[in-house]
């Protein structure tokens, strides 16, 4: 029973994992900009949510609504100004400069909000609450809501790429630049819009890893980036299902390796990561969507 | 500058081709003072500040093994942190086992120069970005194995033996030569590997990859060949790390930080340039001296720097020097030089128009 116990636990923070990855996958998969600050960002989302509900008391989902937006603002600047600068220079120059980026966040944090960790909604019945399936197998709602998230992000960003007249605009711009460029599309604006939207996942993300677990500075990079970036190589790259896919395996390996020994919880992630790098390289699903 | 092959080497009408625009023997026998007159210190200096050299002696170690990988063979790794915690896991393992430090330090330069290679098998699937963070995912794996190993301290590590035999002063000293010989010995195999083939090799990958590999340069070969030695160099430097804090601590070692520490400094000082990290090493050092009051700010004000330099300034502090005064400490390309008089290469070049010679 403690098996199944850790399987079904696995497979909703896998949910949170997915949440994680959303961003990481999405900025790749347009502008072929691997976001090394993506964590990092995660977690400053996370310290504005604390802020805003420290300071104007409303109820902690709200501060998503105020968080998301903000962020997104905040992925267009940062798009239309430093990752393009980087961009237009070269691949090499936008890991030079995210990896900076990502060190200098961090180390802020540290500077101005210590090392202490920080919870969002401690004390909320949404955070602790939890129901049990018989005696033994106990779910936290939260888990649930963060996959239910995690899902409904995913269905959202599939449709929105697929469907809509922007997201064929982004698909096209992902796929050819120049002609897209030809055909009067301003690509800038374009990936800016797309920075938007992986810098809102990003704050999805950085809020329910504050609601699910501790805010602190080094969790950016410690546990979001490379859950994150296990997530996406398990699942396989280019691909938002997979990337789901991938997030629940690294949730259930986590789990059990918990369940063999309580410290190898990050262990076991990483060697199924390792396992799938070597065996698998294109990943466990290599179909390919077209984000 | 660098012309792609050799060929070009054949004597033309009017210049010639050269390695150097001034001449080396006056920045070879510079270089040779300057690492007596450092490895005088000792006698000269007060302890204190042959502790502070170590610390540049490591951070300029690497900081040329990251130069060598992200500046020549375009590979981004973020997980060199795995090398510097791995050279000093084995110093210490060694030194449990009854051996000297310094005997060790070879030993852990060579172990891990060899656990590149299984390392490299695993990351080198993935390319650019995500083998950047795929090699940061194996330091982190690393860390979490060794932190398995109570025999070896586990989670918190443990002080390191086989030195007690030693008086302050004389571990101090040998220390310090010992930091300052590895040191030389990264400057000088980034030389010497940038000057012979592979640097051709690497030069003509930079330039254009497609091209390279379709005339038959074996890019993986060169990659590997780079990533083997950036690993053994990042150990030398951990084995230095672990003897110099006589302490080796699993989350201290295998730190992020001493991959920002040696990405920050080539980036300041100049990526791709054999220069640009010992210039990068001595803002860091100032940075860090100067701010030490203030925890992490020399590591953020490092870092926006590096941002801006990345951005605006691709050659770093060397490259400005280089574009003022037309110098080479370390020249690994070749040059065109006019026999007759002194008409400066660049204003040759501009003469010539893009057209340097092709073969």
């Amino acid at each position: 029973m403690a098996w199944v116990n850790a399987i079904i636990q696995g497979v909703l923070t896998g949910g949170l994992y997915a949440l994680f990855a959303c961003g990481l996958s999405l900025m790749f998969g347009v502008m072929k900009v691997v976001n090394l600050a993506h964590g990092d960002l995660a977690v400053v989302a996370g310290y504005i949510a604390i802020g805003v509900i420290t300071v104007t008391h409303v109820p902690v989902l709200w501060s998503v609504l105020i968080v998301v937006p903000v962020m997104a603002v905040l992925g267009y600047v940062l798009q239309r100004t430093v990752i393009q600068g980087a961009l237009d220079r070269s691949v090499l120059t936008t890991l030079l400069v995210t990896f900076g980026l990502s060190v200098v966040i961090e180390n802020g944090l540290l500077q101005f909000f210590t090392a202490n960790t920080r919870g969002i909604g401690a004390g909320l019945p949404l955070v602790t609450g939890s129901f049990s399936i018989g005696s033994q197998i106990q779910i936290a709602y939260l888990l649930v809501v963060i996959f239910a998230v995690a899902v409904v992000v995913l269905l959202g960003l599939q449709y929105f790429l697929s469907a809509s007249k922007y997201g064929r605009l982004i698909r096209a711009v992902a796929d050819d630049r120049e002609a897209a460029q030809l055909a009067g599309a301003d690509y800038r604006h374009v990936f800016g819009i797309a920075a938007a939207l992986a810098f809102g996942t990003v704050a999805l993300a950085g809020i329910g890893y504050g609601m699910y677990s501790q805010l602190d500075p080094t969790a950016g990079t410690d546990t979001i980036l490379l859950f994150a970036f296990a997530a996406v190589v398990i699942g396989g790259l280019g691909s938002l299902w997979g990337t789901l896919l991938g997030g629940v395996v690294l949730g259930v390996a986590q789990q059990i390796g918990a369940q063999i020994n309580i410290s190898d919880e990050v262990l076991a992630g990483y060697i199924v990561f390792l396992a799938v790098l070597v065996l698998r390289p294109q990943g466990l699903t290599s179909r390919r969507t077209q984000s | 500058m660098s012309l792609a092959t050799e060929s070009t080497a054949r004597p033309a009408a009017g210049f010639r081709v050269t390695r150097s625009r001034r001449n080396v023997t006056w920045t070879g026998a510079g270089a040779l003072i300057v690492v007596v007159v450092l490895a005088l210190f000792p006698y000269i200096v007060y302890s204190g500040t042959t502790t502070i050299m170590v610390q540049a002696f490591i951070v300029l170690t690497l900081a040329s093994m990251w130069n060598l990988l992200a500046g020549y063979a375009g590979l981004v790794s973020v997980g060199q942190q795995a090398f510097v915690g791995l050279g000093a896991y084995f110093v210490l393992i060694l030194a449990i086992h009854g051996a000297s430090p310094f005997a060790a330090l070879p030993v852990a330069a060579v172990g891990c120069g060899v656990a590149a290679l299984p390392m490299w098998w695993l990351v080198s699937r993935l390319r650019s970005g995500y083998f950047a963070i795929a090699t940061w995912v194996l330091a982190a794996t690393i860390m979490l194995i060794i932190e398995r190993f109570s025999s070896i301290g586990g989670g918190t590590g443990m002080p390191l033996p086989g030195v007690a035999g030693l008086s302050p002063a004389v571990l101090t000293a040998y220390t310090y030569w010992a930091g300052l010989a590895v040191a030389v010995l990264a400057l000088a195999a980034s030389y010497l590997l940038l000057r012979g083939r592979l640097g051709l090799v690497l030069t003509a990958v930079r330039d254009d990859e497609v091209a390279a590999r379709s005339s038959g340069a074996r890019v993986g070969l060169a990659r590997l060949l780079v990533f083997v030695v950036a690993g053994a160099g990042c150990g030398a430097a951990g084995a230095i790390l672990a003897i110099s804090q006589l302490q080796v601590q699993p989350s201290a070692v295998f730190s992020v930080q001493w991959t920002a520490e040696m990405a920050f400094a080539t980036i300041i000082g100049g990526l791709g340039t054999i220069e640009g990290p010992i210039i990068g090493t001595a803002v860091y050092m100032v940075l860090q001296q100067t701010l030490a009051a203030y925890n992490a700010w020399y590591l953020i004000i490092l870092g926006l720097v590096a941002i801006v330099v990345a951005l605006f300034a691709r050659r770093g502090l060397w490259g400005l020097i280089d574009d003022r005064i037309n110098l080479r400490l370390f020249p690994v390309g070749y040059w065109l030089r006019l026999d007759s008089g002194g008409e400066r290469p660049r204003r040759l070049l501009a003469r010539l128009g893009k057209g340097v010679p092709e073969a």
